[in-house]
């Protein structure tokens, strides 16, 4: 592994620590598995570039991204507390109408904005190379959302978004609209991954209507890295252990497929994935015997 | 301050499990009073008092709480006017939160809840005094998960949550059921105090008859999703146990005769 492809796994590390914070939202603190992110991801990437080709600001484009994606959330959120249709059930129905919304959005399935102006365009030019600017700037713009999350799950709305997970019934009892909470979070959750995916389309120079497909895996297995390795009382450290895990598990993959006496292809990335995922959810306290070695050390 | 007319709700209508859990509940309660609850399995307790929380809307029928018709309201509206304890220890506390945390939210009860700090250091202050009359040293664990807590001892921290904000009546669905005869004892003396200093309207559902007689001031039976007993005052004091537990047995007697002249 390069400086050049370790700087490249920081970036992806970074840009994915949103996704797994959007999963931590859904899956973790409002109970919802939500599989809507395979769609809001492409979802950000196709409003954002479109959006810069037709000569927007880049700044203007990344904010309208993350509305976007928190609509995709709240479609989901309506089908499934208007409807009653099982959550996941409700996710993905809004995951594969999105594949054809994205489609109509870019036009066609691809759209490069390499050339465009973008986020980046006013750091460029002062010396630094794009290996490094790309993961600096995508770690300024992460970590103060990740910041901004933390401080929101302690505030008093934040809380109450967290008893809508943990116990619905003691939630209502004590006057908290759970209905609210839930499209509140679906929508917050959501409308990271938008952001994320008009960070991806501009880091990498276009967007595509494949970048989806296995995000939430990802996010999970990102997610799972950062509760087995970093300690996650108080919600700062549950945060910022999801933007950890990502970076932490897109080096590993990256080491992995670097390996060469492993063998692996960069295609066999998903399949990877899966199994690592698989394997930390059927392993009885999977999270647990990692932990206890990381105290160990202390 | 709490008045019910003519409660009904009925399950599974026109299916073969058709069930008429409340069939015309009527009660008044004034303001002050503590009533407990008595009646067999089925006879619509918890379905009344859910009716009351607002986690059930009745079919038909009023529920005025302090003058307000709150018959249509949801859970949690009704939840600046009620406050709840619940039979299972583990369903009226998140374990997943620490106890200020759980604290935290029931004192934001009935309030707007905004984006300042869930937890500071006034609000633990307030935590911390509520919590040390309980005498079992969680004052000093505020920062514990919820789950670490006995039953006993959630049940105890329920009680506080319900009294932390101002509230208009205190509803308990048998909250001592699940505990050990100690722990019933502790959390049944606390809820008595509490009743007693705030003067709040209290419903006490309850299976014992040794507790429907020892605390309160009336008491009510349901059988059958109607009230069939309502004892207070004077007849109350004087009453035993034993007078108690004939007055529940003839009542499903009597329904027993009337069966049998039926089908006779």
């Amino acid at each position: 592994m390069n400086l050049i492809s370790f700087m490249g796994a920081i970036e992806l590390g970074l840009i994915y620590g949103l996704i797994a914070l959007a999963v931590f939202l859904s899956f973790r603190i409002l109970d919802f598995p939500d599989l809507t992110i395979d769609g809001s991801f492409p979802l950000g990437a196709a409003v954002c570039a479109t959006m810069i080709v037709s000569g927007c600001n880049p700044v203007l484009a990344t904010v309208i991204a993350f509305f976007a994606g928190g609509m995709a959330g709240l479609v989901t959120a309506f089908l499934n507390l208007r409807f009653k249709i099982l959550n996941l059930l409700a996710s993905i129905l809004t995951m594969i109408a999105l594949y054809s919304i994205n489609l109509r959005i870019m036009g066609r399935p691809n759209v490069p904005i390499i050339t465009e102006e973008t986020i980046l365009t006013s750091f460029e030019g002062q010396g630094l190379p794009g290996y490094y600017l790309k993961p600096i700037i995508a770690a300024i713009i992460v970590f103060i959302v990740a910041i901004i999350v933390a401080r929101f799950l302690n505030s008093d709305y934040g809380l109450a978004m967290r008893s809508t997970g943990a116990n619905q019934k003691m939630a209502r009892a004590q006057g908290i609209d759970t209905n609210k909470t839930t499209y509140i979070g679906m929508a917050l959750s959501n409308a990271l991954v938008g952001l994320a995916g008009a960070l991806f389309a501009q880091m990498n120079g276009f967007a595509d209507i494949t970048i989806g497909t296995g995000t939430i895996v990802i996010g999970l297995a990102a997610l799972i890295a950062g509760e087995a390795i970093f300690s996650t009382r108080g919600m700062l450290m549950a945060v910022l252990a999801c933007i950890f895990g990502s970076i932490v598990y897109r080096i590993a993959i990256g080491l992995a497929l670097n390996a060469d006496s492993i063998g692996l292809e960069p295609s066999d990335l998903n399949l990877v994935t899966a199994l690592l995922v698989t394997i930390a959810l059927i392993l009885p306290g999977a999270k647990n015997p990692l932990k206890k070695l990381m105290k160990r050390g202390h | 301050m709490i008045n019910v007319q003519d409660l009904r709700i009925t399950f599974g209508k026109n299916t073969p499990n058709e069930n008429k859990a409340l069939q015309g509940v009527n009660l008044s309660v004034a303001e002050g009073e503590f009533v407990t609850v008595i009646g067999s399995n089925g006879a619509g307790k918890s379905t009344f008092m859910n009716c009351l929380t607002g986690e059930l809307i009745a079919d038909s029928g009023a529920i005025t709480i302090d003058g307000k018709d709150v018959s249509r309201w949801k859970a949690a509206r009704r939840s600046s006017l009620v406050s709840r304890v619940f039979q299972d220890p583990l369903a009226g506390t998140c374990e997943a939160l620490t106890i200020e945390e759980n604290l935290s939210l029931a004192h934001s009860r009935g309030q707007k809840r905004g984006f300042g700090l869930a937890i500071n250091n006034t609000k633990r202050e307030l935590f911390r005094e509520r919590l040390s009359r309980l005498r079992l040293g969680l004052e000093d664990r505020l920062a514990d998960k919820m789950g670490l807590l006995s039953g006993g001892q959630r049940q105890a921290v329920s009680l506080i949550m319900a009294t932390l904000q101002p509230t208009k009546c205190l509803l308990l669905d048998e909250h001592t059921a699940a505990l050990d005869p100690r722990m019933q004892a502790f959390v049944l003396e606390l809820t008595n105090d509490i009743v007693k200093e705030t003067g709040i309207t209290t419903l006490m559902i309850t299976h014992s008859m040794g507790q429907a007689l020892q605390f309160g001031t009336r008491t009510v039976m349901l059988h059958e999703g109607q009230v069939v007993l309502d004892v207070s005052g004077e007849e109350r004091s004087s009453m035993t146990i034993h007078d108690l537990v004939d007055m529940f047995g003839r009542v499903r007697g009597e329904e027993l005769d009337s069966d049998s002249l039926l089908l006779g």
